[in-house]
């Protein structure tokens, strides 16, 4: 049993099944979900699902491009929760309690 | 050792995410998605990218989710959303037959091709005790040298969002002119 323990090192390969399980995760929040904000932490779920691939395969690789590429994304996520919450403040300023359906059309 | 990290680790993962999507309480969902947070910088430290790491923690647990509550708080929005009531009768079966699918089409793409990828780059330098910090300065080499370019536009995009966001938010006052 030990021995069996030993053996089974996590390889990449797990890494990136886990990625694979949490970005499905995230693609069923946003799918089912109505609240805008649970959506977005949804998105963010599914942006962690690709940096943690991007990571693994990094390390995988050795190719320090994975990690820099991540820290790129991560920019990129911290700017778009910023904008993506701008938005949902101003329209829940207008209409509160508003869930994505009442929003689907883009008029005010 | 390495299997008990991947273990716990992908355990918080995968029961935050899985908070995120079920539970009905958007503060709930949000104190879920910190545990997965802490799951994926767990993983980064076992994957070499301790920078990456820090930085997991510090922008997205740190700032990201404060800023999801404190824009939860100041809409009022914390309460219970009501789960049970499904809009349209199909969209939740057919929401997970699409979520399996992606996870079993990204697995099985993963498992057939595991054998062909091969170690391309200079590879990654694991710290050791007498060089506690060569992850960081491979990775700013990176930035810095290959990337430089990359990431000046990232002030730029940021200097955009922040300008964005703050015309966005604004109340539209009437001015003295329009008024009269």
């Amino acid at each position: 049993m030990s021995a069996l323990i030993a053996a089974a090192t996590p390889t990449t390969t797990w890494y990136l099944v886990l990625a694979a399980v949490l970005f499905g995760i995230g693609t069923v929040g946003v799918l089912v979900r109505r609240n805008p904000l649970v959506m977005f932490m949804c998105i963010e779920l599914m942006l962690n699902a690709v940096n943690l691939t991007f990571v693994a395969l990094a390390k995988r690789l050795g190719d320090i491009g994975g990690q820099t590429t991540v820290f790129f994304v991560m920019v990129v996520a911290a700017a778009e929760v910023v904008v993506g919450l701008g938005i949902i403040v101003s329209i829940m300023r207008k209409r509160p309690g508003a869930n994505v359906d009442d929003i689907s059309a883009l008029k005010g | 050792m390495e299997l008990v990290v991947f273990v716990l680790a992908a355990a918080m993962i995968l029961v935050g995410g899985l908070g995120v999507v079920l539970r009905s309480h958007p503060v709930h969902a949000a104190l879920s998605l910190i545990l997965t947070l802490f799951g994926v910088a767990v993983m980064f430290v076992s994957q070499q990218a301790h920078f990456l790491a820090a930085v997991q923690v510090i922008v997205y647990a740190g700032a990201i989710v404060v800023l999801f509550l404190f824009v939860i708080m100041l809409l009022g929005v914390d309460r219970t959303e009501d789960l049970k009531t499904e809009p349209f009768k199909v969209q939740r079966p057919l929401a997970v037959i699409v979520g399996l699918g992606v996870v079993g089409l990204v697995t099985a793409a993963v498992v057939t091709s595991r054998d062909v990828v091969a170690t391309r780059g200079a590879g990654i330098i694991e710290p050791a005790m007498t060089d506690p910090d060569s992850n960081i300065r491979q990775l700013s080499r990176s930035v810095f040298g290959d990337y430089v370019v990359a990431f000046e536009v990232t002030s730029v995009l940021l200097v955009v969002a922040v300008v964005g966001t703050v015309l966005l938010t604004r109340k539209v006052k009437p001015t003295s002119k329009e008024s009269q």
